[in-house]
């Protein structure tokens, strides 16, 4: 897809320089960590699931670019009261289409990285890219 | 706004050689500022690989008529015009390889896994070394038991050569460095660098990739043991590469791959080697590219390599002046434009390097962003990335001027 600037939307970049749920979280019972081979952006996600089996709170550690972080934080929003069950069992379209944005394929690897570490985290396939 | 550079190269003439730089991106005039990945090619280089294949396709060495005659006559031309362009004294110490990497791992298994090197013998790298001059010597180390030692770079960007000294002992065998960095532009004074090696009894490995497009090279009077280059970064085609060493070296140094071409004689379970540099080209070679690399040199040659060098220092110089005015946006490398090459790192505060290369891609310009596979030396300055531009011939001030504007762009965007 070709470059244009329809990726820096007013919602990436406010998730960007405002990241939610950012930060560690001691008391989870999943972390997941991993990293972009192709830029050594590193992503680190925790999951805190209550006792009916929903995920109460997710956050996440790390630095990147302004997608990778969006996503983490869109993403990381996302799962919040979401069923374990569910949170595993979700398809890469869920976080593709809350970001929204004309990707490229090497950018698409920016957008999915958190993604693909939640899914480490709960022990469930991520698919590839 | 731009002034007209000095003419030491004749840019437009040079940029009309060069097809790819007529092309438009969604509608914007290309700006290419990432040749140290790789360069783009003129016209020249394009035409001698078709002419190859369309006139003259053939096996190199072995074909007894025409076509393949005419094949080894340009294959082995090209052999000769890289040895004139680094000043080697004998093409047969060219051996033409796929890359700057295959090089380095030749020597690494060849002189050192299958070589001389025992356990507890010491290899010196440097911290700003490309991924390529690290991981073969890694093989080495797990293989042999070698012990790695590294020389640390200054903040500004320059090899430490007193602690240089202090690593060298009587057990180290090879010191291995690149001529110029790929993320910092530092040239590395890299004959007293093998002098010192020397002076222990060491060999001096020199990657030169970053070097060899872009200012003269003098193997002598570097008294480089081995040193690696590759085509493509100096207007060649892909998947050509140099391997020079000094011809005892070479002889020494036990070949790669087993095949063809490689050999002397073979029978069951044995086989004899062909001479240097014929042992190393095991397989059918890269004619195309060799020939074409040989008409890249042609080209830089015709040039002249101390305008080339003359011209990078005055984009650099101009580069630094204009990025250097722009708040919230640091270069990296020595401030002297002497010491470096025409590749600039920077980082701007607020943005990524992703992101600035996505959004200056918006605006035409090709610049390279992320670690450079120099992960080592991203970590010794603590930066987990940086952008690069990087300059060569066909750039010219409007190119430089391009690129301040894709950055205040970027600025608007993360502000």
């Amino acid at each position: 897809m070709a470059a244009s600037m329809e990726m820096y939307q007013e919602q990436i970049l406010d998730h960007y320089k405002h990241p939610r749920n950012k930060g560690s979280l001691p008391a989870a019972q999943f972390h997941g960590k991993d990293s972009n081979p192709l830029c050594g952006d590193e992503v680190t996600v925790h999951v805190l699931v209550d006792g009916p089996g929903r995920v109460a709170e997710a956050r996440f550690e790390g630095q990147g670019c302004a997608i990778s972080q969006a996503s983490a934080s869109m993403l990381t929003t996302l799962v919040r009261g979401m069923l374990l069950a569910d949170a595993r069992a979700m398809e890469k379209d869920a976080i593709l289409n809350t970001l929204g944005i004309p990707l490229s394929a090497v950018r698409l690897k920016c957008a999915l990285l958190s993604f693909h570490v939640l899914k480490k985290a709960l022990g469930a396939p991520s698919g590839g890219n | 706004m731009a002034k007209p550079a000095k003419v030491l190269l004749n840019v437009p003439k040079i940029k009309a050689d060069f097809p790819i730089l007529q092309r438009k991106v969604r509608d914007r005039r290309l700006v290419y500022l990432d040749s140290a990945a790789t360069s783009q090619k003129p016209k020249q280089v394009i035409d001698a690989t078709s002419d190859y294949y369309a006139r003259y396709n053939a096996n190199v060495h072995r074909a007894i008529y025409e076509l393949g005659e005419e094949a080894t006559r340009e294959y082995e031309g090209a052999r000769e015009k890289i040895a004139e362009f680094i000043h080697a004294p004998s093409p047969n110490e060219i051996v033409f390889t796929k890359s700057t990497t295959e090089s380095i791992n030749v020597i690494a298994y060849g002189y050192g896994l299958k070589g001389n090197i025992g356990k507890d013998d010491e290899i010196v790298g440097t911290v700003m070394e490309h991924h390529s001059n690290h991981v073969p010597w890694h093989f080495v180390k797990d293989h042999k038991g070698a012990v790695l030692k590294y020389v640390d770079v200054t903040d500004e960007g320059t090899l430490r050569l007193e602690q240089y000294d202090s690593l060298l002992t009587k057990r180290t065998k090879i010191v291995t460095v690149a001529l110029c960095s790929n993320v910092l532009g530092t040239i590395n004074p890299v004959k007293e660098i093998a002098k010192r090696a020397h002076e222990v009894g060491a060999i001096c490995v020199v990657d030169a990739a970053q070097a060899a497009p872009h200012m003269p090279l003098d193997v002598q009077s570097l008294d480089a043991d081995f040193l690696a280059f590759s085509g493509h970064k100096m207007l060649g085609p892909t998947g050509i590469g140099i391997l020079y060493g000094k011809p005892e070296l070479l002889e020494e140094t036990e070949p790669l791959l087993g095949g063809g071409e490689m050999i002397r004689e073979v029978h069951l379970g044995s086989a004899k080697w062909n001479d240097v540099p014929f042992k190393f080209e095991g397989g059918t070679p890269n004619i195309a590219g060799a020939i074409g690399l040989g008409v890249a040199v042609d080209y830089l040659r015709d040039l002249g390599m101390d305008n080339v060098r003359a011209h990078e220092i005055e984009m650099t110089e101009y580069a630094l002046k204009e990025l250097g005015r722009i708040k919230g946006v640091t270069t990296y490398g020595p401030r002297d434009v002497k010491k470096r090459a025409g590749v600039v790192s920077f980082t701007i505060d607020g943005a990524h390097p992703h992101d600035i290369a996505s959004i200056l891609d918006v605006e035409g310009i090709c610049i390279r962003s992320g670690h450079h596979c120099a992960q080592p030396l991203m970590e010794r300055y603590g930066l987990p990335a940086t952008a690069r531009a990087s300059f060569y011939i066909y750039n010219d001030f409007e190119d430089a001027d391009a690129l301040v504007k894709g950055i205040r762009k970027v600025q608007e965007v993360f502000a």
